[in-house]
């Protein structure tokens, strides 16, 4: 199965490590040559440097017969627009994007996007933990 | 009318001078600090300071109304993008209208469905192109949703079709002579007409037929 991803910081380097431990064929694209670095010695995978907003970028790393793409960049609009870009363009079967701003991710969340938003989740967790209080004995 | 800008650098800060001058209402949106103050000393409460990417900063800017056109002027076309498709999409905003910072980005908003565009590269690459044409086509108008263009090309004396009849033409599918101008004179070619040395040849194509047509009429 070959899979990309789109932004090589900390969540993306960890992702494209974990699915090459699981046997995918990974190839990461980021703007910045040294997040290479971040992927460390047992990277076997290929990687690009680039923007993730280029086309040209995107076709070399094999987006058209990507089975799985991932975008992780820094930026939640970029993330957006290269994550239509991958379903609507290019049929990626399974496109997943992070994206930080609730409220962008609940937007595009109704649209057909499968959207992953740390900031609801770490919300969610938080609300939780502190809500347990209400049970618990004085 | 209502208009909402995304974006007050040079783009944006002279189209609110000019629309407000032209006596419209007008809220300004710009995120960064400097800016901004730079903005408000000038235009006061119609600037807004914010991300106009976030919903919030929409609402306060009055996307609920909602305008009768947003204009994205951001310098960031991922950003003029997302504010396209929230203003339409989330708020119902009939018209907007984004800038294209970087042409190679262009596919992105023809895919998405987002126009027009204007980008001030293409607009000046359009006009160097009609001042000197590389590949002997000219490019004269665009029509991007009928995925169609109008291509002028003068007939010199080297030229493949010189001397021609219109149906001894191989042209490629999907393209078509509109029109010859001749001595000044413009006429409908039909199958027989006979092209000449300084005919100028109007054809509609589709994009990305140019070499084929290129080669039909002028040289390989």
């Amino acid at each position: 199965m070959k899979a990309m991803v789109i932004g090589c910081g900390r969540v993306g380097s960890a992702v494209a490590l974990q699915l090459q431990g699981s046997g995918w064929d990974v190839t990461v694209v980021d703007e910045d040559e040294d997040a290479l670095n971040r992927l460390g010695e047992s990277w076997t995978g290929d990687f690009l440097v680039g923007h993730g907003m280029d086309l040209r970028v995107l076709r070399e790393g094999g987006i058209e017969e990507a089975d799985a793409v991932v975008v992780t960049t820094d930026g939640d609009n970029t993330n957006l627009v290269i994550a239509q870009a991958a379903q609507k363009h290019f049929e990626v079967p399974t496109v997943v994007v992070r994206v930080l701003d609730p409220a962008r991710a609940q937007f595009y969340a109704t649209r057909g996007l499968r959207i992953v938003c740390p900031t609801s989740s770490a919300i969610e967790t938080l609300v939780g933990v502190v809500r347990q209080a209400e049970r618990a004995p004085a | 009318m209502y208009v909402l800008i995304a974006g007050g650098g040079k783009v944006g800060s002279n189209l609110t001078r000019s629309l407000l001058r032209a006596g419209h209402e007008l809220t300004l949106i710009e995120q960064r600090p400097y800016r901004y103050e730079k903005l408000e000393a000038e235009f006061e409460h119609q600037v807004l300071r914010g991300d106009a990417t976030e919903l919030f900063v929409l609402e306060r800017a009055g996307i609920r109304r909602p305008p009768d056109l947003v204009v994205a002027a951001t310098g960031d076309d991922e950003d003029n993008i997302v504010i396209c498709q929230l203003s339409r999409e989330k708020y119902g905003v009939g018209n907007v209208i984004a800038r294209i910072n970087d042409p190679r980005n262009q596919p992105y908003f023809d895919l998405l469905g987002i126009s027009p565009t204007v980008s001030a590269t293409g607009a000046i690459m359009g006009l160097i192109e009609h001042e000197v044409p590389e590949h002997g086509l000219i490019q004269l108008l665009e029509l991007r949703k009928e995925n169609l263009e109008i291509v002028e090309v003068t007939v010199d004396k080297n030229a493949n079709c010189q001397g021609k009849r219109v149906r001894a033409l191989r042209l490629p599918e999907g393209a078509r002579l509109i029109s010859v101008v001749r001595a000044g004179k413009a006429e409908i070619p039909d199958e027989e007409t006979q092209l000449k040395v300084g005919d100028q040849v109007l054809a509609i194509l589709e994009p990305g037929k140019e070499d084929e047509l290129r080669r039909a009429l002028l040289r390989d």
